[in-house]
């Protein structure tokens, strides 16, 4: 610095760098605007619960199979795209595409499950308020699932061209951090959902 | 890290050494020219200006819908408009007025001026600022599609079911209302994203937290509470819409919905987007009004941290809009407490304008009259709106005209006030010319002569009984002469805009030149050309102090700030980043250049909601398709933003 206190420091970098690039911060804000989203989901249905006559869930506690074997695949999903995530910043995009590409089918997996275990409900969005709260929920995560995938695939096209390496794959962890949110979201959905009606039943 | 990839020290320049400087950013960050251009423009200062036009033909829409509202009300029994007329006129000023008009104004000062202030040669995400207002255009558009049907909008502005549900509103008027919030509500969020992160990121060298202008601290806090805001509301017009046309239940009793989830989801929302419509209004006084007192504003970190406070507590007195709703004393209790706590800040705020004007050596400039009259009209906007904080007086005021009276005190008096004193402010930078000082203070007595006269019965109607919303009422409640003297009022209010907009008009073609800093100013957008150039400023600016255009001024030690001298940043659109708290230099960020995609999605966007209007689920799923489209040609990494492995011109 001289007197003026103009920048007469170290080179810097140029272009999109992982956390110094305007789309990390950029999703950042994304996933705090979503997470609000979700948490005014989540206020509806306590709202309604805490108001409900009778028994809540209606018909009792939902079966957990499919939801807990949900779960597993979301977080194993993050595991695998962190890992692939890790190879890129070693340069390694062969790497990248195998977590990519094992992510996106356990994303795919998830959708099918899901959509079993929506035709297996016996209410529908439009039974009872807890139908409608329910398939409204798990449907925005689903939209969510849906847009995480779209980028995932968009990624592992861009990574199969060779657009990244070891220097350059701010897009990489930019669209990742979007699927760890995702997932982190369908621990809520699961946690409020699932899990709490066996713990605080009533 | 192996390879960091390529590095670059910033080549610093003096302007006056190289006269060519200025020619070659022009060619790098110049608009292209023809309709293509017009359409793909991302420089922030022709969004910001658009932002603005676009907001004031809202303002004066919404105005003649008050009009004809008044010529209703003047008297008692009048038959101008049927029950049904009124209903949709006094729903779409509202919505016009806070939707369409307050925030897309205030958002138009801070895209133009952010980059300025913050000395930055555009915010950080320029195309999706072309964005936000494209949405802004087709979502008000929409809103207003209805209108000529004689179909528009008819539950007011906060449209509480059951009244807004199928059953007793059964035509498309609050399918309107529902689809075009939500798809406005995206206009807000992605607003608020730039914001956060164009300050976050993209300020001057030196330009520390406790250094950016108060405009900034309000727009800030406005974006950030929007983030978390807007989705409330987003989520309740989604339900209601669902459950018109899709047969869920959230609101309907009969399957176990219930209608206070409607208002505790929109007042969620609500409260913090009063603030979000009046912070940055106050952020415009807090740093014009020094200006013509000739000195720094007092407690420049208490009124930040006033900013900041109230927007936190903003968030925690939702409920004082439901007193009336049979919620327990508990709730009651502590809502009414919060509310009573808000008004701390508001008054270090005052206090400090006040100390500002009283220590200072005012200039009475059209501009400050209409500052100086906006702190007189917050404090009684603040006043009655202390008083229906206050549970047992809420109870026998709401729902009449007492609340219609401190709704437009706080709503005129914080927001049309600052904001036509910032256009008379910031029209030399804009336009290059000034306004017509005479013709200003003539506007100004008029508006304000007007708007008490209109406004201040307003109050005493409210005691009288008179409730809200009614399209007419009969001579025996003797309502009727207050009601003239209303209407009467508020007419010469819409007299003194008038006089304002053709002022602005004459001044555009006959003003007199302005030069870079008519008003002696201190901050970093003065220090430029007015209009400012294409690329803002020849060199980033180097910031020292608050106040970097009164280091001559100011007592010794505040620092000497550098607008000569500076980075150039020239190859290609490239703006430096900084450090979020002390703004350090880490990263030469490239800027995108002009695109036609941000117009593509937000027209794929409009036809998405248009799709759900008509029930046309093809062309829902043919938008869509469009949408996602769009969007990978946008996001597709480019070498020219150093987004790929081999990065252009390095």
């Amino acid at each position: 610095m001289n007197d003026a206190g103009i920048y007469q420091g170290a080179a810097l970098p140029v272009g999109s760098k992982g956390r110094l690039s305007s789309g990390w911060w950029g999703m950042c804000t994304v996933i705090a605007t979503e997470a609000a989203l979700f948490a005014y989901l989540f206020f509806s249905y306590f709202y309604i619960a805490a108001q409900a006559h009778g028994e809540w869930p209606p018909g009792g506690p939902p079966k957990l199979l499919i939801a807990v074997i949900d779960t597993i695949i979301l977080v194993a999903g993050s595991f695998t795209m962190m890992w692939g995530e890790r190879g890129i910043r070693r340069g390694n995009a062969r790497r990248l595409l195998w977590g990519l590409g094992v992510t996106i089918a356990l994303g795919a997996i998830f959708l099918v499950l899901q959509s079993i275990e929506w035709r297996s409900k016996p209410y529908s969005l439009s039974t009872n308020v807890y139908g409608s709260l329910y398939f409204t929920t798990t449907g925005f995560h689903v939209a969510h699932v849906i847009v995480g995938l779209l980028i995932l695939c968009a990624l592992f096209a861009w990574t199969a061209l060779g657009y990244f390496g070891a220097r350059r794959h701010s897009a990489v962890s930019i669209g990742v951090m979007y699927w760890h949110f995702v997932t982190v979201v369908w621990i809520g959905v699961f946690a409020i959902y699932y899990a709490m009606p066996y713990v605080a039943p009533g | 890290m192996i390879d960091s990839g390529p590095l670059r020290v910033p080549v610093l320049a003096r302007v006056s050494d190289d006269p060519g400087i200025e020619e070659r950013l022009r060619r790098i960050w110049e608009t292209g020219p023809g309709l293509i251009g017009w359409l793909s423009t991302v420089d922030h200062k022709e969004i910001g200006k658009r932002y603005l036009v676009l907001s004031f033909l809202f303002l004066l829409i919404g105005g003649i819908e008050a009009g004809v509202i008044r010529a209703q009300l003047g008297a008692p029994d009048q038959t101008l408009l049927t029950p049904e007329q009124y209903n949709q006129l006094f729903t779409m000023h509202g919505v016009t007025m806070i939707f369409l008009y307050a925030l897309p104004v205030l958002s138009g000062f801070s895209n133009y001026l952010w980059p300025l202030l913050l000395g930055s040669r555009d915010m950080a995400f320029p195309r999706l600022n072309a964005l936000s207002f494209w949405i802004f255009l087709l979502a008000g558009l929409f809103l207003y599609a209805s209108f000529p049907l004689g179909m528009a909008p008819d539950g007011g502005w906060f449209n509480y079911v059951p009244y807004a549900a199928h059953e007793f509103n059964p035509g498309p008027n609050i399918d309107v209302y529902a689809l075009g919030m939500v798809f406005l509500g995206m206009s807000t969020t992605v607003g608020s994203t730039n914001f956060i992160v164009t300050l976050a990121r993209t300020r001057a060298p030196g330009m520390s937290l406790n250094r950016v202008p108060i405009l900034v601290w309000g727009t800030l806090t406005a974006s950030v509470g929007n983030l978390l805001a807007v989705p409330a509301v987003s989520l309740a017009f989604f339900m209601l819409w669902m459950d018109r046309q899709v047969g869920t239940h959230f609101f309907d009793v009969a399957a176990g919905g219930q209608p206070l989830l409607w208002q505790h989801l929109f007042w969620m929302f609500g409260h913090p987007w009063v603030y979000a419509i009046v912070l940055p209004a106050m952020g415009i006084v807090s740093d014009a009004l020094p200006t013509f007192c000739r000195r720094p504003l007092v407690g420049y970190t208490p009124v930040a941290l006033a900013t900041v406070s109230t927007m936190v507590l903003g968030f925690g007195v939702w409920v004082h809009h439901m007193f009336a709703t049979g919620l327990p004393p508990i709730a009651l209790s502590f809502f009414s407490a919060a509310s009573f706590v808000i008004v701390i800040p508001s008054a270090v705020a005052v206090f400090a304008w006040l100390a500002t004007i009283w220590t200072g050596r005012p200039v009475f400039t059209a501009a400050f009259l209409f500052f100086a009259a906006f702190v007189f009209l917050f404090v009684v906007g603040g006043l009655s709106g202390f008083m229906t904080a206050s549970v047992p007086v809420d109870r026998q005021l709401t729902d009449t005209y007492f609340v219609v009276a401190h709704l437009h005190y706080v709503l005129i008096g914080i927001n049309v006030f600052p904001v036509v004193g910032g256009i008379h402010y910031w029209f030399p930078k804009i336009t290059g010319r000034l306004m017509n000082e005479r013709l200003g203070r003539w506007s100004f007595w008029v508006m304000f002569a007007g708007f008490n006269l209109g406004f201040f019965p307003m109050h005493i109607a409210g005691l009288l009984g008179m409730p809200r919303r009614i399209y007419t009422y009969g001579s025996g409640m003797g309502w009727g002469p207050v009601n003239m003297v209303i209407t009467l009022g508020s007419y010469l209010f819409a007299i003194g805009v008038l006089l304002f907009l053709v002022n602005v008009w004459r001044s555009l073609k006959r003003g007199e030149a302005a030069g870079p800093n008519p008003w002696h100013a201190p901050s970093l957008e003065w220090s430029t050309a007015s209009p400012p150039p294409v690329f803002n400023f020849a060199v980033i600016p180097t910031v020292a102090s608050r106040y970097p255009l009164w280091e001559d001024r100011l007592e010794a030690g505040a620092g000497r700030s550098s607008t000569e001298e500076g980075m150039l940043l020239d190859h290609g659109r490239e703006t430096i980043g900084t450090t979020v708290v002390g703004a350090e230099p880490d990263v030469i960020l490239r800027m995108p250049g002009d695109s036609l995609a941000p117009l593509a999605l937000a027209v794929a966007m409009a036809a998405i909601f248009v799709g759900l209007l008509l029930h046309s689920w093809t062309t829902v799923i043919v938008a869509t398709g469009a949408l996602l489209l769009t969007l990978v040609a946008w996001l597709w990494p480019s070498a020219a933003l150093g987004q790929t492995m081999e990065i252009a011109d390095e």
